[in-house]
């Protein structure tokens, strides 16, 4: 048997989508265990990539820390975290918004240090405050990438999550780290799918995000590139 | 922090080193020699390119724990399965680098290698591909340095790394592992990605030394 008749066959299991630790109740679990990191990763991020693209301190920092940051660990950190602080909400809540943040603030840095500096000029010689030149020029063509680094944030968490079930958390990865530990392959292939599919969504959603927000001038852009 | 477990236990941690060094270092490997070709086709053709991207994405958003346990019936709980799933999420990086080189190539140059009577293949691997290298080598790099991080949680399906430290030192409650696997974790990544900016250099004489 296939991966996918394994996957299959456990998450059309009638039983499966009723009482506590169902499906519906995980799949809301992992939601809330990914959007609260992203959120706080986010209010981070953003601010800091702005600050940094648009005055260019602190830019080397962040080109270096983006590429350390990919060394690290998601399991350690997490396991570090459960032996040193219990099982508090902290103990998942870091190391989330510690994976999300580097994303985001390289993506949003990016985008702003990227704008055509005739662009900016324009905006200064139309008589803009500094405010304004980040709110109505930087801010608006930067959008691309901050989506794309949402994005990338967004997969990171859900997919980090899901190890979160290895130091006693709810969310999909319950069924995936219980099935492992009991030897059953229905439910790990099971959970393995579900978040494969939350992962897809969550792609999905960024591709009508930036369909929606992303000014109508810039759309064209790739073509004539 | 305990000290002394580290030595009395030194010839178990070179072992998860090299296991994880290996399991790592390899699929980047493998992740190079397909996506050169693969990205020289799709920056040459640009139709190809837009669904290899979709493609690339799709597979990129798939948790890597996920990918373990969708190739267990095919390859079982083997070195081969955490080698294949992350020779895919390689690709994925290294791939739009090996496009995004190619493509700014600066036409003057391809001209005149044209010019002066180089064809397709001796311009591709004489010229387009050296001035590609910068940009293939950064894509490595983020290739290199996220397997070796991804590699340790192998462990979960079984495959030795140095993940077996943070769920030994979990069982344990014992810090003193944890602390060892993470610092082990990123020196090595980072040890790999200074290999490949020392390789970068010396396949670039002709770049800007900052």
């Amino acid at each position: 048997m296939s991966f996918f008749s394994y996957a299959w066959d456990w998450v059309t299991q009638s039983a499966n989508w009723h009482g506590s630790g169902s499906i519906p109740q995980q799949l809301v679990a992992h939601l809330g265990y990914s959007g609260l990191p992203l959120l706080i990763a986010a209010l981070i991020g953003i601010p800091a990539g702005i600050a940094i693209g648009h005055t260019g301190r602190g830019a080397v920092l962040v080109v270096n820390v983006a590429n350390a940051w990919r060394s690290i660990p998601t399991l350690g950190l997490l396991i570090l975290l459960a032996t040193l602080l219990g099982f508090s909400f902290l103990t998942w809540l870091i190391p989330l918004v510690v994976l999300a943040v580097p994303p985001i603030l390289i993506n949003v840095y990016e985008g702003i240090a990227g704008v055509d500096p005739g662009v900016k000029d324009a905006a200064k010689g139309v008589g803009m405050t500094g405010w304004q030149q980040v709110t109505r020029v930087e801010v608006p063509i930067a959008l691309p990438l901050i989506l794309v680094g949402l994005r990338t944030a967004a997969i990171f968490v859900v997919a980090t999550a899901t190890i979160a079930a290895y130091i006693g958390l709810g969310g999909l990865g319950r069924f995936i780290i219980d099935g492992l530990a009991s030897s059953q392959y229905g439910p790990v292939a099971g959970g393995a799918l579900l978040v494969v599919l939350l992962a897809v969504l969550v792609l999905a959603f960024f591709a009508v995000l930036s369909r929606l927000v992303v000014p109508a001038g810039l759309r064209g852009q790739r073509k004539t590139e | 922090m305990m000290w002394s477990w580290i030595p009395s236990n030194g010839a178990m941690i070179w072992q998860l080193t090299r296991e994880n060094a290996y399991l790592g270092v390899v699929p980047a490997l493998i992740g190079l020699v397909i996506s050169v070709p693969l990205g020289i086709v799709a920056a040459r053709w640009r139709w190809i390119y837009p669904p290899v991207l979709t493609v690339i994405n799709v597979v990129y958003a798939i948790p890597s724990l996920a990918l373990f346990i969708a190739l267990i019936p095919a390859l079982g709980l083997s070195d081969t399965n955490v080698i294949v799933a992350l020779t895919l999420f390689s690709l994925c990086v290294i791939v739009p680098n090996v496009v995004a080189g190619m493509r700014a190539v600066p036409a003057p140059v391809r001209q005149a290698a044209t010019a002066m009577g180089y064809g397709t293949l001796r311009r591709l691997i004489t010229v387009e591909l050296p001035l590609a290298v910068p940009v293939i080598i950064a894509g490595l790099r983020v290739g290199v340095v996220s397997s070796i991080s991804i590699a340790s949680l192998g462990q979960l399906i079984g495959v030795s790394s140095l993940g077996y430290l943070f769920i030994d030192g979990l069982q344990r409650s014992f810090p003193t592992e944890i602390y060892v696997g993470l610092v082990l974790v990123i020196a090595l990544a980072l040890a790999c990605d200074l290999v490949l900016v020392g390789i970068k250099r010396a396949l670039t004489p002709w770049a800007a030394r900052s």
